[in-house]
């Protein structure tokens, strides 16, 4: 067929063993994966990888024609670089198809040391125009660029000419209204950071108390959020509450929404985009199986320039968070 | 040898005619070594102070300050990354940049890195100093180990906000316009009626953080006071205040003589107190603890 383009890119995340396969079964291109350490943006109790498990889970997804991306996306410690530049040896050892890192001096290393391993920049590193994606093209030889979420779909397609990397947009899942990489509002509220720890309003952090006014959210002690009786309790991540500004109290940064770009696939691969970022390491197995095997169709239908298919649209409007998605900084109106 | 005084820019909306009259204020009453000049939040803002720019830079530089021209922390289009480009061939003042892209067209010359730059650790440092970075504002989430580790390298003049609203978030959405029911491209500049920016409660009446446009800020000012001695013994060249609309030039003076041994860090608390009644202290971050705590007395050795 003449009109068929080559697919986006599915690239999907996993903290486990069983999410891997289970994306990876549902027609994943890549998955992507942590170790079980700071050195990693969803570094959870509970989550990610031990190098053996992934060397299993390199082993699965290459048998089955699927390649794994190793994200090293925090920010290495000032004094003690070691546990991040172990993480990249380990990773080029057990022939990871990619690296994802942020920090320019682990992107020097990673360039140095194994030039070889494929590099990519993390969303972490917030690289969100020509010069600033070309500076680490060159320097570090980096083959693809995460954009943040900040960009709308026309400025993206205004980039992708201007630089030589491939572009990977995030398409479904939690979503920061703040550039990524660059916010410390989780660590002036509890001491810890996505940047330094590989986290967000962390768990040991929140609790819940039912009082007189309803169900209350708490970050570190801070009000985050309070539910009325109908509503679903969301978890407290410090810009997803509802605060008071003068008189009016609301969503002030982001309402509790999920991303998803299900609708406008189509005008990504127009825009230049290579692939799509399903945002979830945190997530169980019957999750990534449902969203991955969702996406699996529409990006498929996109390439042979097909609507999304109705029902995996709905089946991903019910997977979101609050039923509720945006397509976020992609449109306009967002800002 | 004793540390510098640096002071940042301005990062609220204020009238450009105030604007004006608090650097020229800067220029001629102040103790303060370098000055930072320029539109870091929101590209919008810049052409109402731009008219009075040259008369700023002159006046400070008549002065004997080291003017800093710092540069946007999110660039999102071309325009915006020709202007940082133009700005770039300019010799006439330091450029701080606070963005990779930005570092990327000062390289080769020196320049400055603003704290919106993520510098936190050697490798990085070395990096960037390498390709002219001699002046690094540490991002403010740091812990003194980290600052102590960098300072130690030795690449560059490294400084530490000291004293201001901490940046903590920069996004593409506008949270002013938000806050008013306005969409960005619509916004009225209602940024410009919170000059120190504009305070966010939490539904438990907290006073916890504050917008200024696309950025986010804490609602406690930092302030290093107790912790200059150590800042100075871990070898580090510089501190950063942050304007805002309180007496700076007392605040600069304040530093000051708590640096020379002077004034002592608990008066000169309560001096400063005194200045910014609205602004509570804190120092959690340097201490390793929640960048909103503050930590009473201070140990040099906690990270």
């Amino acid at each position: 067929m003449t009109d068929t383009r080559q697919p986006l890119e599915l690239v999907c995340p996993a903290g486990t063993p069983a999410a891997l396969k289970a994306a990876v079964e549902a027609g994943a291109d890549v998955v992507y994966i942590g170790f079980r350490d700071e050195t990693n943006a969803r570094n959870f109790p509970g989550l990610n990888f031990s190098r053996d498990e992934a060397r299993e889970a390199i082993a699965f997804a290459h048998e089955r024609g699927a390649e794994v991306y190793i994200a090293i996306n925090t920010y290495p410690r000032a004094g003690d670089g070691r546990p991040w530049r172990d993480a990249v040896d380990d990773a080029a050892r057990i022939r990871a198809d990619a690296v994802i890192l942020a920090d320019i001096g682990l992107l020097d290393y990673a360039a140095r040391t194994h030039p070889d391993l494929r590099r990519h920049l993390s969303v972490q590193a917030s690289a969100s125009h020509a010069q600033s994606i070309n500076f680490y093209a060159r320097n570090f030889g980096v083959r693809r660029v995460v954009l943040p979420r900040v960009l709308t779909v026309p400025e993206i397609a205004a980039l992708t000419p201007t630089i030589d990397v491939e572009t990977e947009v995030f398409a479904f899942g939690g979503m920061c209204p703040m550039a990524e990489g660059r916010c410390s509002l989780s660590s002036y509220v509890t001491g810890q950071s996505p940047n330094m720890n590989g986290v967000c309003s962390p768990a040991a952090f929140v609790r819940y108390e039912e009082r007189r006014e309803g169900l209350v959210s708490l970050l570190n002690g801070s009000v985050i959020n309070v539910f009325e009786k109908h509503e679903a309790a969301g978890y407290p991540t410090l810009c997803k509450g509802r605060f008071r500004v003068g008189d009016s109290a609301g969503y002030l940064f982001e309402e509790p929404t999920s991303l998803s770009v299900a609708e406008i696939v189509k005008d990504l691969m127009t825009a230049g985009v290579t692939a799509l970022k399903i945002e979830g390491r945190q997530r169980g197995k019957a999750y990534i199986a449902e969203v991955v095997s969702a996406f699996r169709k529409v990006v498929d239908a996109a390439a042979r320039d097909l609507p999304p298919p109705a029902g995996e649209v709905a089946k991903l409007r019910r997977l979101t968070e609050g039923q509720s998605e945006t397509t976020g900084a992609y449109k306009k109106s967002w800002r | 040898m004793s540390m510098k005084i640096t002071l940042g820019p301005v990062l609220f909306n204020w009238p450009p005619e105030i604007w004006r009259d608090f650097y020229f204020r800067i220029a001629d009453e102040t103790d303060v070594d370098s000055v930072c000049v320029g539109e870091v939040v929101c590209a919008k803002r810049a052409p109402f102070f731009e008219p009075f720019l040259p008369d700023v830079i002159a006046r400070l530089q008549a002065a004997g300050k080291e003017v800093a021209l710092s540069t946007l922390a999110l660039i999102s289009n071309a325009r915006e990354e020709a202007a940082i480009a133009e700005l770039a061939k300019t010799d006439d003042f330091l450029i701080e940049a606070n963005d990779i892209g930005a570092t990327d067209a000062l390289a080769g010359r020196r320049h400055a890195l603003g704290p919106l730059v993520n510098v936190y650790n050697e490798a990085t440092l070395g990096f960037l100093a390498a390709r002219g970075a001699a002046r690094v504002c540490l991002p403010p989430e740091l812990p003194a180990a980290a600052v102590a580790a960098l300072a130690a390298a030795r690449a560059a003049e490294i400084e530490v906000l000291a004293f201001g609203r901490l940046p903590l978030a920069i996004s593409a959405r506008c949270f002013h316009a938000r806050a008013e029911h306005l969409h960005k491209d619509g916004c009225q500049f209602v940024c410009n009626k919170d000059a120190d920016g504009r305070v966010v409660r939490t539904l438990g009446n907290e006073a916890f953080l504050a917008i200024n446009g696309t950025q986010t800020l804490s609602h406690s000012a930092i302030l290093l006071l107790s912790e200059l001695d150590d800042l100075a013994a871990k070898g580090i060249a510089r501190i950063r205040l942050s304007p805002h609309t309180c007496d700076m030039a007392t605040v600069a003076d304040v530093f000051r003589a708590v640096m020379d041994h002077r004034l002592g860090a608990a008066e000169a608390t309560r001096r400063l107190r005194a200045i910014a009644p609205d602004l509570p202290f804190s120092n959690g971050f340097y201490h390793g603890r929640a960048g909103r705590q503050q930590v009473a007395r201070a140990n040099s050795t906690s990270s």
